[in-house]
C-alpha cells in the first residue's frame, strides 16, 4: 500500500467509527437532545468533511478549470444535495463508501499492475563487461557490438551474444515458458532475457541492447496496450456519452416530476442516485485490465500478443492456415526409411554414408547423421558431384552411384521407383541396384495434438499450404487430419490464397501460422499472423501479430483458449456493469433504490469487475 | 519521433482517456496514448517542438487531475 492509500485508509477508519457512533446514538435515542437542527447537521458534517474533503476540493478545482463531468464533482453534488434535503446519514455513508471503493480500486489496480510487471521481469539490470581482462558491471545500454561480456551462474543474459568460452545450461523459461534448460557451448547463440545455469560463460555481443531480444520483447508488450480491441474503443466512446446523458437524466429527474407531483426532496434524492452511478469507471478500468492481464499471462508461456485487437481477433478466428515446412514439420531432413535390395539395411546405409563422404549437400548430411559412425574417407578413390542428379564415388574399385531416379535412368540401372513420402535416394553398385534411402521432413511431435485441439475449439477450416510436391503434402495432411491442402505453391500463391480466404470469410477471422522466415508477407496480410519459433528472429517478430517464441505448436490452441476466456471475462464485465447500473437507475426512478445501493452500483461493481479481470492474469497458470 | 514518459498520480482511468484526447489535439502531436495501467504517456510528436508540446501536455493533464505529473 502506498503512503497515500494508507492516509485514506486511516481517514476511512476514523470516519467509520464516528459515523457508527452517531448512528447508534440517533437510533437508540440516547443523547436525543443532540439530534435537532442545526446541531445534527454539524455533527454529521464532521465525519463527512473528514472523509470527503479532498473530493470536495478536487471538485471545486475542476469546476474552476471547466471540467464538469468529473467523478469528484458528481459525488460532491450528490452528497451536498443529500445534506440539503436533510438526509445526513446518507450523505456521510455515500462519501464513506465512495472512498472505500476508490481505495480498494486503486489497490487492486496497483496489485495487478505489479503482477503484470512481474510477469515481464526479464529486463537485465547490468552486464559484466570485460575490457583488458578486467570485469566491470555496466549498464547493458553501454555495451557495444563485439564487446566481450561475462555471464556468471544464475545471471540474466543481458544482450544477444555468442559464447566464446565455457559451457552451461540456459533457462529459456522467462521467454518461452519452456521448462527444460538448453545446453550451450562455444559458438552457441545466447538470447538476452534467458537465465544462465551453473556454468560461467564468456560471450561476444552480437546486438546492441536496444536491438537485443529482451528489449524488443519488452517494447512489444508495452506497445501492446496501444493497439486497442474494438470493444475497448467502444467502451471509451460509450464512456464519453454515458456520463453526460446520465447527469442530464439526473437533472431532469430532480426538477421535472416535482413540478407536477410535488415532493421536491424525494425527487432530488432520486436524481442523486443517478449522479452517483454516472461514472463509467467499472468499464473503463476493467476492460483494458482484462486485455492487459491476458497479454501478460500469454507472455509468461512465451506467447507474445501484440495488442488487445489481436487477442480479440484470435478469439473470433475459425480458419487456421498453416505453412507446412518448418511449421507443422520440423524443417530438417532426416532418413526416415532404408529399403535394401539384395543387401541389408546397415550395410546399405554404411555404403551410402561412405559414398557421400565428401559431400556437404543437405541430403548427404542427413544420411551421414543417420549412419552416426565416422566414415573412413580414405577408402574413396575418386568422387564427383553430379549436379541435379546425385553423386558418383569409386570405392574399392567399384562405381557407386547415389542419387535420384534421373541418375539411375541415365546409367541404365534397373531400379524400383519409390512410392513413399519424402525424397528417395537410390543407390547402385556398378549397374546393380542396391536399394533406396528415403529422406523426409518429420512432423513435429505435438503437431497432431495441436491440430486436434484446434478442432475442438470451434475451428471450421484447417488449411495447409506448401511449396512441396502434392504427394508429400498429402501425406503430412493425412497424418494431421487436415482436409484442405494446397501444394506446389510459389510464395505469391500463398499470399493470394490467404487473401481469397480473408475476402470469403464472413465476419470470422483468418489466422496464418508460419515460421516467419519466408512468409512474412503472408503473416502481415492475415487477420492474425502467428510466427512460430521466432526467438531471436527480427523479421518474424516484426511481421507477426502473435509471436510464439519456441516451436511448440500446442501453444496455438492454448492461445486461442486464452483469447476466448479473456473475451468472455471482458464481456461478462460489460454485461454485469451495464445491467446493474441500468437496474439501479430504474429502481431509482421508481423510488425503490437508495443512495447505498447506488454507491454499490458505482464502486462495488467497479471492484467486482476489476477482480473478475484480474482472473486473466492467472489463465496460463496451469 | 516516438517517446515514452512516466506519469505520476494518474488516478482514474476515465481521466487518462480524457487526457489522451486533449494531448492528441495539441499541434505537432501525431499520436498520443495515456495508459492508466502502465502509468505512461506515449507521445509521437515533432521532435523540434517537443519541449513546447510537453509543456502543453502537462497543462492538459493538470486540467483533468491537478496533481498529475509527466515525469521528464
Amino acid at each position: 500500500m502506498t503512503k497515500k492509500q494508507k492516509r485514506i485508509l486511516i481517514r476511512i477508519i476514523i470516519t467509520a467509527v464516528i459515523f457508527t457512533a452517531l448512528m447508534a446514538m440517533k437510533i437508540t435515542g440516547v443523547f436525543g437532545a443532540l439530534f435537532f437542527e442545526p446541531l445534527e447537521l454539524i455533527l454529521f458534517v464532521i465525519p463527512y468533511l473528514l472523509v470527503g474533503y479532498d473530493v470536495l476540493l478536487k471538485a471545486i478545482k475542476n469546476i474552476l478549470k471547466g471540467q464538469v463531468f468529473d467523478e469528484n464533482f458528481l459525488m460532491t453534488i450528490a452528497t451536498v444535495a443529500a445534506l440539503c434535503i436533510k438526509e445526513y446519514p446518507e450523505a456521510v455513508a455515500v462519501m464513506l463508501l465512495y472512498q472505500i471503493g476508490e481505495l480498494f480500486q486503486s489497490y487492486a489496480v496497483g496489485k495487478s499492475r505489479q503482477s503484470i510487471s512481474k510477469l515481464m521481469d526479464i529486463m537485465p539490470e547490468y552486464a559484466n563487461l570485460e575490457t583488458d581482462g578486467i570485469l566491470k558491471e555496466v549498464d547493458p545500454d553501454d555495451v557495444e557490438i563485439d564487446n566481450i561480456i561475462v555471464i556468471k551462474p544464475g545471471e540474466k543474459i543481458p544482450l544477444d551474444s555468442v559464447v566464446t568460452l565455457g559451457e552451461s545450461f540456459i533457462d529459456t523459461a522467462p521467454l518461452t515458458g519452456e521448462a527444460v534448460p538448453k545446453k550451450v557451448g562455444v559458438g552457441s547463440e545466447l538470447i538476452s532475457g534467458c537465465i544462465n545455469g551453473e556454468g560461467t560463460l564468456k560471450a561476444k555481443v552480437t546486438k546492441e541492447f536496444e536491438n537485443s531480444t529482451v528489449s524488443r520483447i519488452l517494447e512489444l508488450v508495452e506497445n501492446a496496450e496501444s493497439k486497442k480491441a474494438k470493444v475497448e474503443n467502444f467502451i471509451t466512446r460509450f464512456a464519453r456519452v454515458y456520463t453526460p446523458i446520465v447527469t442530464i437524466c439526473a437533472l431532469i429527474l430532480a426538477l421535472i416530476p416535482p413540478i407536477f407531483l410535488g415532493d421536491f426532496s424525494e425527487w432530488i434524492k432520486r436524481g442523486c442516485i443517478f449522479l452517483v452511478i454516472s461514472c463509467p469507471c467499472a468499464l473503463v478500468i476493467s476492460v483494458p485490465l482484462g486485455f492487459f492481464g491476458g497479454i501478460g499471462a500469454a507472455s509468461k508461456i512465451g506467447v507474445l500478443i501484440k495488442g488487445g485487437n489481436y487477442l480479440e481477433a484470435l478469439s473470433d478466428t475459425d480458419t487456421f492456415v498453416f505453412d507446412k515446412t518448418g511449421t507443422l514439420t520440423k524443417g530438417e531432413f532426416k532418413v526416415s526409411e532404408v529399403i535394401p535390395q539384395n543387401t541389408d539395411k546397415d550395410s546399405l546405409l554404411a555404403l551410402a554414408a561412405l559414398a557421400e563422404g565428401f559431400s556437404n549437400h543437405p541430403i548427404a548430411s542427413s544420411i551421414k547423421k543417420a549412419y552416426s559412425k565416422p566414415v573412413d574417407t580414405s577408402k574413396i578413390t575418386s568422387f564427383e558431384e553430379l549436379t541435379g542428379l546425385g553423386v558418383h564415388a569409386e570405392i574399392d574399385g567399384k562405381d557407386i552411384y547415389l542419387g535420384n531416379a534421373k541418375l539411375m535412368k541415365s546409367k541404365g540401372i534397373d531400379f524400383e521407383e519409390s512410392a513413399n513420402y519424402g525424397t528417395a535416394v537410390y543407390i547402385a553398385q556398378n549397374d546393380a541396384f542396391l536399394g533406396t534411402v528415403i529422406i523426409s521432413d518429420a512432423l513435429k511431435e505435438n503437431a497432431i495434438s495441436a491440430v486436434k485441439d484446434l478442432c475442438t475449439l470451434g475451428t471450421k477450416d484447417l488449411i495447409m499450404l506448401t511449396g512441396d510436391r502434392q504427394k508429400a503434402a498429402k501425406e503430412v495432411a493425412d497424418k494431421l487430419n487436415i482436409k484442405k491442402v494446397y501444394s506446389e505453391l510459389l510464395p505469391q500463391d500463398k499470399l493470394s490464397i490467404v487473401d481469397t480466404l480473408i475476402k470469403e470469410s464472413t465476419g470470422k477471422k483468418v489466422a496464418f501460422a508460419g515460421d516467419g522466415i519466408n512468409d512474412a508477407p503472408v503473416l502481415a496480410l492475415s487477420d492474425v499472423g502467428i510466427a512460430m519459433g521466432s526467438m531471436g528472429s527480427d523479421a518474424a517478430i516484426e511481421a507477426a501479430d502473435i509471436v510464439i517464441m519456441d516451436d511448440d505448436l500446442t501453444k496455438i490452441p492454448v492461445a486461442v483458449k486464452l483469447a476466448k476466456k479473456v473475451m468472455r471475462i471482458v464481456k461478462e464485465n460489460i454485461a454485469f456493469a451495464l445491467l446493474v447500473k441500468f437496474m439501479v437507475m430504474i429502481l431509482g426512478v421508481l423510488g425503490l433504490a437508495n443512495m447505498w445501493l447506488a454507491v454499490f452500483a458505482d464502486v462495488g461493481v467497479a471492484i467486482l469487475a476489476i477482480l473478475n479481470s484480474m482472473r486473466t492474469l492467472k489463465l496460463t497458470k496451469d | 519521433m516516438k517517446k515514452k514518459f512516466k506519469m505520476e498520480n494518474l488516478e482514474c482511468a476515465n481521466c487518462a482517456a480524457k487526457m489522451e484526447d486533449l494531448i492528441k489535439k495539441i499541434p505537432g502531436v501525431n499520436d498520443a496514448s495515456v495508459s492508466f495501467l502502465s502509468q505512461k504517456l506515449t507521445l509521437d510528436a515533432d521532435e523540434d517542438k517537443l519541449d513546447e508540446i510537453l509543456a502543453k501536455a502537462q497543462k492538459a493533464c493538470s486540467k483533468i487531475e491537478s496533481d498529475c505529473k509527466i515525469i521528464l
